[in-house]
């Protein structure tokens, strides 16, 4: 070869190439750089350009499997016409049916062991499929995603809000048993294809059981 | 092997089949062997060192894949790995046998010097000493530390219980904070009569440098020993250099390991066997579906599982992704080391992105995936992702490579810094039992991936890269020629990828592993990544050992770096790709 571009110019001919780049997407979304609509555009594998997302002002959505420090699911109380009554007190829907039968599955798989339980006992002492006490130590927690993996009841599931950072370890970071129960409208929410999975498996089930009798 | 069964092509195997092994060493030493079974051959103490040089010289068993131990009741056994490089196949296996009291076992380091390290963690970890090492001290814990923590008789700080799961957390689990629980009342327990003050850690000590004057000067200097780390922005880690110079030139390195040891194996044996899944995930936290997929085909051959052909298509497309932006944020971080910040990093790092968020799609984590398990991975691949990982490996991908290798590879200032840097010969890189891209750059042929097919490996077309002068250009060339040939195997897994379970059998929480040894191996981007598991029929593994590739890999660091100058030693490690996750355990 006669001529050698130098290696040099060739880095920077790449540098510059990304800089003219990264104005791509202002261009194309101008004054709309950070809708969700722009930001998955440059967010996704086809994208190019500028790959930064300015934290905490913009916030990715995390997607539907992600998971994070699990909590209780209960299913919330309905009025007549099938809507969830708000409990005054907490401000959140009132609890109508707690999922979780105690069956300690979640205790036993869970690998670091952050998960303590302990049963509901009927007056006569004996064992009653209900929690009076559940704690979930989530600085322990690796977040493994077992417990809702292995729950027969669909009654533990991976949370997605990630934002927990705090002052001291030993109180807040020790949930219990009310902060762990959240409403299945929320697990609803940011879990849809799960839900209309279980859904869809519960009517199988069902259907296959009425056929056989 | 169980899982899926290798090809009729690859099984004439049996010149590493230990019967017929055992026989040839009988002939030649009648009274070496104490058994010999599919298990392994038991060895004598005594003939240990010379049964061990007639298998590399006669035997052509020239590379040590792995030291270990076992804790029985009665007595400890050693376990060795051997393999032939050029004719690859499943290691054969050696074991030795030692006193419960005072247990001494001669060194292999005489014969393989990639024994250093491990027996040096073998000696830690279990307190087995080996007659004839060079040098045989600590090297994971502290000098001053007492007791052997891989013993079963060793209670760690936080101890519990012997096994999980711990009774107390159902059906009355009153929460606990686990710093009360702790009965040393401190991180450190100190041996009896401690004395803070008067301890003198070997500090000052330097490992005994064989090689003759480096300098040929005539004025009269001193060596100078000069720590590099364990905070350092270049160690890739908590990682201690203890560096000996003559002027800038480097006479010998010891790297000083441990600062982020947790006994990961300890740990492990702990836990259930479906419980260690996750906790591999933080081995080499680059690469943790590589060391997922590891882990269970170890289990999985235990079982004798078989696994549904999309997973095992699954499990192949997450590794290679793997490797391919871990080769990708290496050449970035080599060039940090060079002295480019962070430019080619970035962009390196930006394409790693897109392919965490599509494990994060799948397994819901971008690093510490946990996706797969016994017989099959956790779930099916989300929506999208197959074509979302078509259009990386067929066009962004390529474009990205050729990008990284126009602008990387040939720049002058690259060359200068690399090119003849941190040699090391076939011979070395083979005898110091390096692996992965550190072997393959010095011309060593070897993959796991073909030396013993895993998964569907033997399935696919694709080549094993070899470099020529085992130098560090060579080891970055590795990197970008690996990654083709994952983009090679994605393509044709991405392919033909059929629909189907991903799992066999029902998921269960409760694994029943009969009971057994093995050891299970993948080919990680570091390298060979192994799980030597012992069995004992209950829920919780008796013996788990991990052969760390970034860890057996820093053996030779010394050997390399000889002879070099002291700034050259950074991007010397730097092509080893440690990640001290995995090296400390
Ligand atoms: S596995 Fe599910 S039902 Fe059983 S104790 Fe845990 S959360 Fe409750
Ligand atoms: S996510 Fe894993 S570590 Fe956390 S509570 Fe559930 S099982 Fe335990």
């Amino acid at each position: 070869m006669a001529f050698k571009i130098p290696g040099v110019l060739v880095g920077m001919g790449i540098t510059l190439n990304r800089v003219i780049k990264t104005f791509q997407g202002d261009f194309k979304h101008f004054g709309r750089r950070y809708d969700q609509k722009a930001l998955d555009e440059r967010q996704s594998v086809y994208g190019s350009g500028i790959f930064t997302v300015q934290y905490p002002e913009e916030k990715l959505k995390p997607p539907e499997n992600f998971r994070f420090i699990p909590f209780l699911v209960y299913d919330p109380k309905l009025d007549e016409s099938g809507k969830p009554v708000i409990d005054a007190a907490t401000g959140k829907e009132a609890i109508g049916y707690e999922r979780c039968t105690s069956c300690g599955i979640c205790a036993k798989v869970c690998p670091p062991q952050c998960i303590w339980i302990v049963r509901a006992t009927t007056p006569e002492g004996k064992p009653k499929p209900e929690c009076t006490e559940f704690y979930i130590d989530i600085d322990v927690c690796m977040n493994c995603g077992y417990c809702a993996e292995y729950c027969p009841f669909d009654a533990i599931k991976m949370d997605h809000d990630y934002e927990l950072a705090n002052y001291e370890r030993h109180v807040s970071h020790i949930y219990d048993i009310n902060t762990l129960m959240k409403s299945s409208t929320y697990h609803a929410q940011i879990h849809p294809l799960d839900v209309a999975r279980e859904k869809a498996d519960k009517e199988a089930k069902e259907a296959a059981k009425a056929k056989k009798a | 092997m169980a899982v899926n069964a290798p090809p009729a092509e690859t099984k004439p195997l049996s010149a590493n089949d230990p019967q017929t092994i055992a026989e040839q060493i009988k002939t030649k030493f009648p009274d070496a062997l104490e058994s010999a079974s599919a298990q392994g051959i038991v060895i004598k103490r005594d003939h240990l060192l010379e049964v061990a040089r007639h298998l590399r010289e006669s035997l052509t068993f020239d590379y040590l894949n792995n030291v270990t131990s076992v804790d029985f009741p009665d007595r400890f056994e050693v376990v060795y790995h051997v393999s032939s490089i050029d004719r690859g196949g499943a290691p054969l296996t050696l074991k030795v046998n030692a006193a419960r009291e005072n247990p001494v076992v001669p060194s292999l380091v005489p014969v393989y010097r990639g024994a250093d390290f491990q027996e040096r963690e073998v000696y830690d970890m279990m307190g087995i000493r080996f007659d004839g090492h060079p040098y045989l001290r600590r090297i994971l814990m502290w000098d001053g530390f007492e007791g052997y923590p891989l013993r079963k008789d060793y209670h760690e700080p936080y101890f519990e219980d012997e096994k999980k799961p711990f009774g107390t957390r159902w059906d009355q689990g009153h929460h606990v904070i686990a710093e009360d629980r702790n009965p040393w009342h401190d991180n450190v327990q100190y041996p009896a009569n401690f004395d803070a003050v008067a301890f003198k850690a070997q500090i000052d000590t330097v490992r005994e440098q064989t090689l003759p004057d480096v300098s040929p000067t005539r004025l009269k200097t001193e060596k100078m020993i000069l720590n590099i780390g364990p905070q350092h922005p270049s160690t890739h880690g908590v990682l201690r250099l203890k560096t000996t110079l003559d002027g800038e030139t480097i006479v010998g390195v010891e790297p000083v390991l441990g600062y982020l040891h947790r006994n990961h194996e300890k740990i492990g044996e702990r836990n259930t066997y479906l419980g260690n899944i996750p906790f591999t995930d933080r081995l080499d936290y680059f690469t943790s579906m590589n060391n997922n997929h590891a882990y269970v085909i170890g289990v999985e051959k235990l079982m004798g599982l078989r696994v549904p052909e999309r997973a095992e298509y699954i499990r192949v497309i997450m590794a290679e992704l793997t490797r391919v932006i871990s080769h990708m944020a290496l050449m970035g971080f080599m060039y940090n080391d060079l002295g480019a910040f962070y430019t080619p990093l970035i962009y390196a790092l930006e394409e790693r992105e897109l392919v965490l968020d599509m494990f994060e799609a799948a397994s819901g984590s971008r690093m510490m995936c946990n996706y797969m398990r016994f017989g099959g991975v956790a779930r099916d691949l989300p929506d999208g992702f197959l074509d979302k990982a078509k259009h990386l490996v067929e066009e962004r991908f390529p474009r990205v490579l050729d990008e990284l290798e126009t602008y990387l590879t040939g720049n002058e200032i690259f060359l200068a810094r690399t090119k003849g840097v941190g040699v090391i010969s076939r011979e070395d890189a083979i005898n110091y039992s390096t692996a992965g891209p550190v072997l393959r750059g010095s011309g060593a042929k070897y993959d796991v991936r073909r030396a013993e097919p895993y998964s569907i490996y033997d399935r696919f077309d694709f080549d094993i890269p070899v470099g020529t002068a085992g130098d560090v250009r060579d080891r970055f060339l590795m990197r970008l020629w690996e990654a083709r040939q994952s983009l090679r195997i994605l393509k044709q897994a991405l392919k033909d990828i059929p629909a189907g379970e991903i799992m066999t059998g029902k998921k269960n929480y409760q694994i029943r592993v009969p009971k057994g040894e093995v050891y299970g191996r993948g080919e990680n981007p570091k390298g060979e990544l192994g799980f030597y598991i012992v069995s004992d029929g209950t829920p919780n593994p008796y013996r788990y050992h991990i052969r760390a590739p970034s860890f057996i890999n820093l053996t030779a660091l010394d050997r390399m770096s000889k002879g070099y100058k002291v700034a050259d030693l950074i991007i010397i490690l730097g092509s080893h790709d440690v990640v001290m996750g995995e090296v400390d355990r």
